[in-house]
């Protein structure tokens, strides 16, 4: 009886656990592959330090996400919206299948994959995404 | 009585939903297979609209697929996982325009040069024909439309794999039949 109203349970809290917002985890996963002590103010830093690109043009975070994390940002070459990247401001899906920032892991390695490779032309090691995970968390 | 009413009722729509089913098989190979995967969608719709298979032949979803390649992708990175990479190249690979037997990708595929390999949709013969008329105005200078690359800005049917002409709505312009 006890098994089957856990099960119960959990089915009910399922999909409410499957949207949390994961940040907490991935800094213990960061620590654990050995990044330590994660600075907001080093990720706040590092948001908007902008590098040169190959092609010439300065690149940051900021170019595409706005250095108000609050606000909606903007994909420098497409022009496409792009959702904001701070926790408090309330999910609006911008298109069908969107769904609500941090709750997907893979996706979370993707884009910081996908866009430190773009800023900064290399990958971010794990102290710089705790760091920025630390700064993005509190907006 | 009313059961047999009821029956009458109950058969009266399946009919209908039969005969639905019927006419939209018929057209079914009209356009370019529909893409519903939900990987595929979440790993390249997330940038631009999630381009059917069927757009372009086998040879130009094998290269472009490439790690190398995905790492510039037109100046992007758009690297993916190693095993999403695997499995949507081969989702494309497996729909490519040179494998199908839907109409516009045939006419597509028909109109590479065999020895051609593009990479972008817009470059391919076919495409570039049909967008003659696609002037500046209507692109290029219209804030909402900017680039041919935004196929579903005016495909409005380009969900299913329609991409007839009276399906065709510009912003700032309307429909394209009424335009002509």
């Amino acid at each position: 009886m006890k098994k089957v109203v856990i099960l119960g349970l959990a089915i009910c809290f399922a999909p409410a656990l499957a949207q949390a917002n994961l940040i907490p985890e991935m800094l213990s996963q960061y620590e654990a592959e050995g990044g330590s002590n994660f600075d907001a103010a080093a990720g706040k830093k590092m948001w908007s330090q902008e590098f040169a690109s190959e092609d010439g043009d300065m690149r940051s975070c900021a170019t595409c996400h706005n250095s108000d994390v609050r606000t909606a940002g903007k994909h420098k070459k497409t022009g496409k919206v792009i959702a904001a990247m701070a926790p408090s401001v309330p999910f609006v899906a911008l298109e069908e299948g969107d769904e609500p920032r941090y709750t997907d892991v893979k996706k979370i390695e993707k884009w910081f994959k996908r866009n430190c490779k773009w800023t900064y032309g290399r990958e971010c090691t794990v102290q710089e995404k705790g760091d920025f995970l630390m700064f993005l968390k509190d907006q | 009585m009313k059961k047999v009413l009821l029956f009458a009722v109950v058969m009266m729509f399946s009919g209908q939903a039969l005969a639905e089913d019927f006419f939209s098989n018929l057209f079914r190979f009209k356009g370019v297979k529909p893409m519903t995967d939900k990987l595929y969608k979440d790993s390249c719709g997330e940038c631009h609209f999630a381009y059917q298979a069927g757009l372009l032949p086998k040879r130009s979803w094998e290269k472009m697929m490439l790690a190398d390649q995905l790492s510039d992708h037109f100046g992007e990175v758009a690297d993916l996982e190693e095993e999403d990479r695997i499995a949507i190249r081969d989702m494309l690979v497996a729909d490519a325009a040179d494998t199908s037997i839907y109409k516009r990708s045939m006419k597509i595929d028909r109109s590479i040069p065999e020895n051609a390999t593009p990479l972008r949709i817009t470059e391919t013969p076919y495409i570039k024909k049909k967008h003659k008329e696609m002037t500046d105005k209507y692109v290029k200078f219209n804030p909402k439309v900017k680039s041919l690359i935004n196929c579903n800005t005016c495909h409005r049917e380009i969900e299913k794999g329609i991409f007839d002409d009276d399906t065709v709505l510009i912003p700032n312009f309307g429909y394209w039949s009424e335009i002509e």
